[in-house]
């Protein structure tokens, strides 16, 4: 019983540690976040294998040390036009769901703590055409951090 | 009990039970009307181990069950009962059947065996007191208690048959069933939970001594009942009664009876076949037909063959990855090619035998459906025949456990929407009996599975209707062809049957053949003839696992044909080319006419080679269609890994999965058959 009650306390200071924890990445110079939960790893560009017949947005496979993972561009989700990959582009590899999948962004900047009071849902106004993939925006600083909405993100 | 290992006991269990129940209904099911001898004595013999076995693993509901049904059948053998009600028997037996069943899966699930079979006993009880008492002479077998309280005292040698294993733990549960009955109970070897008197008992016996109130008929009725006795030898030792001479001579009848049986299949927990759960249906299928009990073959846990597979493929890569490595390129290694060269044939060896040892019959998930089909008719009243054909076919493990469902539903459609009420088939002029039939036959490296029923056959217009209300039509309804009509019923929630009956009727059912068909990547076709029946086909592949394949370049990427399916490859000429007024391309090859598919088109990519001449063509079968695929270039032939897409992909037309080639490059598995439906 004991154990099992630390066990459960562990797990629950791990999952406190990494709660508020986001991963920031940039597209056109705007910030985005996806939780810490859900990130598997940060990988330079691989070789991607093209995948006919799919949307646009899902760019093709790639190898992962064995494993054949989905690879979607994530400039050509929000609509953005399209950019040649440079050395500051990579693959932010999510675990969502059941679905291991790459996530191609400009570059990658940090793992940022924003505390619950500094995050709010975006404007209810929907003028903003991309608010669809965002749910909420976090305050750091001066600054905004646009938080994904994985969901709908990958929604087809 | 505890002492034993139960957890791998209970899993042996479970793999000989469910082999057990499986046979008693095909018996019964194939002998419903009329029992012969050897289908008694068979059933007789199913319920005496299922007794057995689940009394020693104390599933006392089970035990009590099949002892009431074993009882019967022991009636039924030494009687023969004239004017015996078959259908009331097969009923009562397939009950007890379901009843095992039930509780296997709960069992299996690690719930607890709470299954109450009072009713079910009582009425198979209630059954065999009436037979006995249409039988006149017959005195009720009840035990006779002995009046006064005196105690005998017995001796007891008793034979195990031969390779029955576990020796220790049979003479464990026979020395605590014992208990009940006797006491003072001392027994050599001593200690039985020892492994090494498993050998003892098996050289020499196992000797009991004890006490009991029982008279000695009773005493020996008991050990009689003894899981895979060979021998018993019973003496009282204080001869307080005296022998009555028939008991004893009916006893030694008896004890003759149960020794001629050790042909009997050895017991399928000992003597299972390769893999756990790969039922060894051969015996199954020819219940008459008897083994030797000399099966050289062990039970294996499907996750090491799974895992066995994974390693195979790993090493396909691997050695692909080393022999065809960059850094070799240019370099003149005529000896390393050489010994690269006896390496790829072990490892194709390797390979085949790690396939093989997947491959699992179709007989078990065939025969199953005789027991469909035989429900069906009852409650339906209709008249059918299952014939089974070539279900000796074998396909890989993980292909079997999805198309079982897929055929159940065919058949149960077949009967319930396809073959006529007896009395309106004898109107057509058909035979009253109605035919199912059930084929299992190789095609490449796929297998087709028919299921062809002799019924009305398909009602297109009624179909057509249904697509039509439903909104399913997807084109003008003139351009739809009778076998893309058919094709409806497989859509998710579409029935024709107006009336829910408990089989079909629902819309669900069909929908389930062709999911359970995609994750095995198979598909299903439809012809039919009105009034004369329909034929449904399941083309399933062979194996999941690795393909022989042909890697080819387009636009930049790799794909992966099956080898299985190309006939040949060839240079195009420009005159042999014509296209006709729907700018279908063909081309005139040795005297036949083949469509042209271009895979950049098909695919909608533009940096291909688009001049033919430059490009080349590989003809490409799919049951008795060809068609020649044009792409850039071969690069040659490989094994493939077959993996499947990513989950979060929809399903592509045309493509069946990815493999990893040997340099780490990713290569896209062409669907053939999806290249032929447009």
């Amino acid at each position: 019983m004991t154990t099992d009650m630390m066990q459960l306390e562990e797990d629950t200071l791990k999952l406190d540690a990494i709660k508020d924890m986001f991963f920031i990445f940039e597209i056109d110079s705007e910030d985005y976040g996806v939780e810490v939960a859900n990130v598997k790893e940060i990988i330079s560009m691989p070789k991607i294998t093209k995948v006919p017949q799919l949307p646009a947005f899902i760019e093709g496979i790639i190898n992962l040390r064995g494993d054949l993972i989905g690879v979607l561009d994530v400039r050509k989700r929000f609509g953005k036009i399209p950019k040649e990959y440079d050395e500051e582009t990579c693959i932010v590899v999510i675990v969502y769901n059941q679905y291991t999948l790459g996530l191609i962004v400009d570059n990658v900047k940090a793992a940022l703590t924003i505390p619950a009071e500094n995050v709010a849902p975006p404007p209810s106004a929907k003028i903003n055409s991309y608010n669809q993939f965002i749910r909420n925006i976090g305050k750091v600083g001066d600054g905004v951090k646009l938080l994904l909405d994985l969901e709908r993100f990958l929604e087809q | 009990m505890a002492d034993f290992d139960r957890e791998s006991m209970l899993e042996m269990f479970i793999f000989e039970m469910n082999q057990l129940v499986e046979q008693l209904e095909q018996t019964v099911v194939q002998s419903e009307t009329e029992y012969n001898t050897d289908q008694i004595n068979e059933i007789f013999r199913i319920m005496h181990t299922i007794k057995g076995s689940s009394a020693m693993m104390m599933f006392d509901e089970i035990a009590r069950v099949s002892h009431v049904i074993e009882d019967l059948f022991y009636y039924l053998r030494e009687e023969s009962p004239q004017n015996l009600d078959y259908q009331s028997l097969s009923d009562l037996v397939l009950e007890g059947a379901d009843f095992v069943k039930g509780e296997l899966v709960k069992i299996q699930d690690g719930d607890e065996a709470d299954g109450n079979a009072g009713t079910l006993t009582e009425s198979i009880r209630r059954f065999l007191n009436q037979l006995k008492n249409d039988g006149v002479e017959e005195k009720p077998v009840e035990s006779v208690t002995p009046s006064d309280g005196s105690t005998f005292v017995y001796k007891a040698k008793i034979m195990f048959e031969n390779g029955c294993e576990m020796e220790n733990i049979r003479a464990y549960t026979l020395v605590h069933n014992l208990l009940d009955h006797a006491e003072n109970i001392r027994h050599i070897p001593t200690d039985v939970v020892d492994e090494e008197s498993t050998e003892i008992i098996r050289q020499n016996g196992f000797f009991v001594d004890f006490e009991s109130k029982k008279p000695f008929e009773e005493i020996e009725k008991h050990l009689l009942g003894t899981v895979y006795l060979q021998e018993l030898d019973l003496q009282e030792v204080t001869a307080a009664k005296e022998e009555k001479p028939a008991v004893k001579e009916a006893a030694e009848v008896a004890v003759e009876q149960v020794a001629e049986t050790p042909e009997i299949p050895a017991p399928p927990a000992v003597a299972a076949p390769v893999a756990a759960d790969t039922p060894n249906i051969a015996s199954a299928g020819e219940p008459g037909e008897k083994k030797g009990p000399a099966q050289h073959v062990i039970s294996v846990n499907v996750g090491k063959l799974d895992a066995l597979l994974n390693l195979m493929g790993e090493l396909v890569i691997s050695e692909a990855m080393v022999t065809q490595n960059s850094e070799l390129d240019g370099l003149q290694l005529d000896s390393f090619f050489k010994e690269a060269r006896q390496l790829r044939k072990i490892i194709n060896n390797l390979q085949e035998t790690v396939m093989s040892m997947r491959m699992v019959p179709l007989s078990g998930t065939f025969f199953k459906m005789h027991r469909i089909v035989r429900d069906m008719c009852r409650q339906l009243n209709k008249d059918v025949q299952l014939d089974i054909i070539g279900e000796e076919t074998e396909v890989d493990k993980n292909i079997i456990e999805h198309i079982s469902d897929p055929i159940m539903h065919i058949i149960r459609n077949s009967i319930d929407h396809g073959i006529e009420m007896p009395d309106t088939r004898q109107q057509l002029g058909k035979p009253r009996k109605g035919v199912v039939v059930l084929q299992a036959k190789h095609s490449g490296s796929d297998v087709l599975i028919i299921v062809k029923d002799d019924g009305g056959g398909l009602n297109r217009d009624k179909i057509m209707n249904k697509a039509r209300d439903q909104g399913m039509l997807r084109k003008p309804e003139l351009e739809y062809t009778d076998k893309e009509i058919y094709q409806f019923i497989f859509m998710a929630g579409f029935s024709t049957n107006t009336e829910v009956t408990a089989f079909s009727g629902r819309g669900v059912g069909m929908d389930v053949v062709t999911n359970n068909l995609e994750i095995v990547g198979g598909n299903v076709l439809v012809d039919s003839t009105p009034g004369s029946g329909s034929t449904f086909t399941l083309k399933i592949p062979l194996t999941l696992a690795i393909i022989e394949g042909m890697t080819i370049h387009m636009a930049g990427a790799k794909y992966t044909i099956p080898i299985a399916s190309i006939k040949r490859s060839f240079k195009p000429k420009l005159e042999n080319v014509f296209s006709d007024p729907d700018g279908n391309e063909m081309i005139t090859d040795r005297g036949e006419i083949y469509n042209i598919v271009r895979l950049y088109e098909f695919f909608g990519i533009d940096d291909a080679i688009t001049d033919l001449e430059d490009g080349i063509l590989i003809q490409i079968e799919n049951g008795d269609q060809f068609i020649c695929l044009m792409v850039d270039e071969l690069i040659g032939e490989q094994q493939a890994v077959v993996q499947s897409m990513p989950k979060y992909f929809n399903k592509i037309r045309g493509l069946s999965g990815c493999t990893l080639l040997g340099n780490g490059d990713i290569s896209l598995i062409i669907d053939v058959a999806g290249l032929f439906d447009k």
